[in-house]
């Protein structure tokens, strides 16, 4: 376990931000902390990270106690902000090379590493520019590679594509994968963007008012709690036999289509459509994590300005 | 690994995050062409127009009043330029650059010495634009004169850089801004003897004086320069380091310290 918290809990006066939160974290997996704006991600985040002490509990990382170790931890973490943290009025090159003197990387090895991580994220040909004239999507990409420039056993991710319209999105979501590969590393990241969670973690814990409400890998959260549904246009549909089958929860006719309900969500399309005689249109869905987080909290997800995040970092400073 | 090896090495790394931060401040100073052309011509319309205004009547005995108030005008370059340096942390504190450098291993304390040392430089560059003006208004440097007042601009700087991080450490917003320039900045400036003599001033304005630590940096830099001064080189350069030694500390205190 290269991070365990043990009912690590942040309080402020009157807001229980983190409340008992028990989690163990495997080395190389990627980690995904889902909930809404406001759940007590980036201030669990923080913790781990020891730019907040916790108010109780405690948790180590990568085998130091946060409360006593934090210098150490600091050495083998590296974090991504969703705020932009680079230098606007320095190059690329330049906030990589600032990186790699504060992180000690030895001074043998920093030019090497400077460039292996530009190339990394595809940002070699603009590393002389200053970062004023970046996109938000190589702004980010630039501070990805920073965070991995002194090969940190864990990279904190927070909201890493905040902001980024959907196109770039994708492309952050590439470059993650392939740090996560290439380096190795155990990726910690919160998002609410229900997608990022599904299509980049190994696991997902799923938070709200500063709880774990739900663990597991995504499919393995679609299962418990969403339904797939079935919709098809049949000629002769065998309803009774339909209605018999264990995995089916329920068969209402809608339209002159037929809709069922499955208990779980998976491969039974073909029995059912064997039931259902010659078919003209058949339709179905699969459970999104959104259903889950709309079953487990009862709600969607919140939203909150961006300048609420800011003040949450000038707090974690207080560390 | 041997511990003597392992705190080696930590304090290789905190001289490494040191170096970083002065690097970046440096670049910064130097690429924002702007700023330092302000700070420029900012002190030399003190010199040619208050200086040559006043000195066209008024003259300090064998000594013009531009040469006269020339180590005055210099202290007001480095006061204004290190003191807002500090106050900036303000800002970094909210975005960018310096949320990494928080997060990284470097303990509070080298942050501050990074800081405070790349406030140092944009001082001296700043001051070293201003002396290469003196010969213009009167003044002639030895190698003593130039050393003695580059010493007591260090000083100053440090000090100086250390009080504006030490108060920008401790503020929440920019509003704070203003005030530091009436309370501080201001009464710093205009009750050290930079523009007048302090041998006959009215009791109170002459304890106020006496009580604030650039008269004696002023005093120190005018002895060098121009053979006037009201106290011994000794006691100036002492009531300096007393200064950096004070504010350096407070300094790193607030930083320590700081949300």
């Amino acid at each position: 376990m290269i991070i365990r918290t043990f009912g690590i809990t942040k309080k402020y006066k009157n807001l229980t931000a983190v409340d008992h939160i028990d989690l163990s974290i495997e080395e190389g997996e990627i980690f995904g902390l889902l909930g809404p704006n406001g759940a007590g991600k980036t201030t669990l985040l923080s913790m781990l990270a020891t730019l907040l002490p916790p108010t109780e509990g405690t948790a180590t990382v990568n085998g130091y106690d946060v409360r006593r170790d934090p210098g150490k931890i600091r050495s083998s973490i590296g974090m991504v902000f969703q705020t932009p943290s680079s230098d606007d009025i320095l190059t690329g090159r330049e906030n990589l090379y600032l990186h790699a003197l504060m992180y000690g990387v030895p001074k043998e090895e920093r030019t090497k590493r400077i460039e292996e991580a530009l190339s990394l994220v595809d940002l070699t040909e603009r590393a002389g520019d200053l970062v004023k004239t970046y996109s938000g999507g190589m702004r980010r990409r630039l501070e990805l590679a920073r965070g991995l420039l002194h090969r940190p056993k864990i990279l904190f991710l927070d909201e890493p594509t905040l902001g980024l319209d959907p196109q770039t999105r994708q492309h952050i979501w590439d470059y993650i994968r392939r740090l996560a590969e290439e380096e190795s590393v155990t990726i910690i990241i919160t998002t609410h963007y229900m997608e990022e969670a599904d299509s980049l973690c190994d696991r997902v814990a799923i938070i709200d008012h500063g709880s774990v409400k739900a663990l597991d890998s995504p499919s393995g959260l679609k299962m418990k709690v969403g339904k797939s549904m079935i919709k098809a246009r049949a000629e002769r549909p065998d309803i009774d036999s339909i209605k018999r089958l264990p995995y089916v929860a329920g068969v209402s006719l809608e339209e002159g289509a037929v809709a069922i309900t499955l208990t779980e969500a998976g491969a039974h399309l073909q029995e059912i459509i064997s039931y259902l005689g010659v078919v003209s249109y058949v339709e179905l869905r699969e459970p999104t994590l959104n259903d889950v987080f709309l079953h487990i909290t009862g709600k969607g997800i919140r939203e909150e300005s961006p300048q609420e995040w800011t003040e949450a970092y000038v707090r974690a400073g207080s560390g | 690994m041997d511990r003597s090896i392992r705190e080696g090495w930590f304090w290789m790394n905190e001289l490494w995050g040191i170096y970083a931060l002065w690097y970046r401040e440096v670049k910064v100073f130097l690429r924002e062409k702007s700023r330092l052309v302000s700070s420029t011509i900012n002190p030399l319309i003190w010199l040619v127009a208050f200086g040559g205004g006043l000195g066209a009547s008024f003259s300090v005995g064998e000594t013009t009043y531009q040469a006269f108030i020339f180590p005055g005008v210099l202290m007001l370059v480095v006061l204004f330029t290190t003191i807002f340096f500090g106050l900036y942390v303000v800002w970094d504190k909210k975005i960018d650059f310096f949320k990494e450098v928080l997060v990284s291993p470097l303990t509070r304390t080298s942050i501050f010495v990074g800081k405070m040392l790349g406030g140092c430089t944009d001082g001296l560059i700043q001051s070293g634009i201003i002396i290469l003006f003196g010969p213009i208004f009167g003044i002639t440097y030895t190698p003593y004169s130039l050393g003695i007042t580059l010493l007591f601009v260090l000083l100053l700087a440090m000090g100086t850089t250390s009080l504006g991080l030490a108060i920008g450490s401790q503020m929440t917003s920019f509003e704070g801004f203003g005030l530091v320039q009436s309370l501080v900045i201001m009464p710093l400036f205009f009750l050290s003897g930079a523009l007048y003599e302090i041998g006959n001033l009215p009791a109170w304005l002459g304890a106020v004086t006496y009580a604030n630590p650039l008269t004696y940096i002023v005093d120190g830099m005018r002895g060098a320069l121009l053979g006037i001064s009201s106290f011994p080189m000794a006691l100036d350069l002492g009531v300096a380091l007393a200064y950096v030694v004070l504010l350096v500390a407070i300094g790193t205190i607030s930083f320590e310290r700081m949300t």
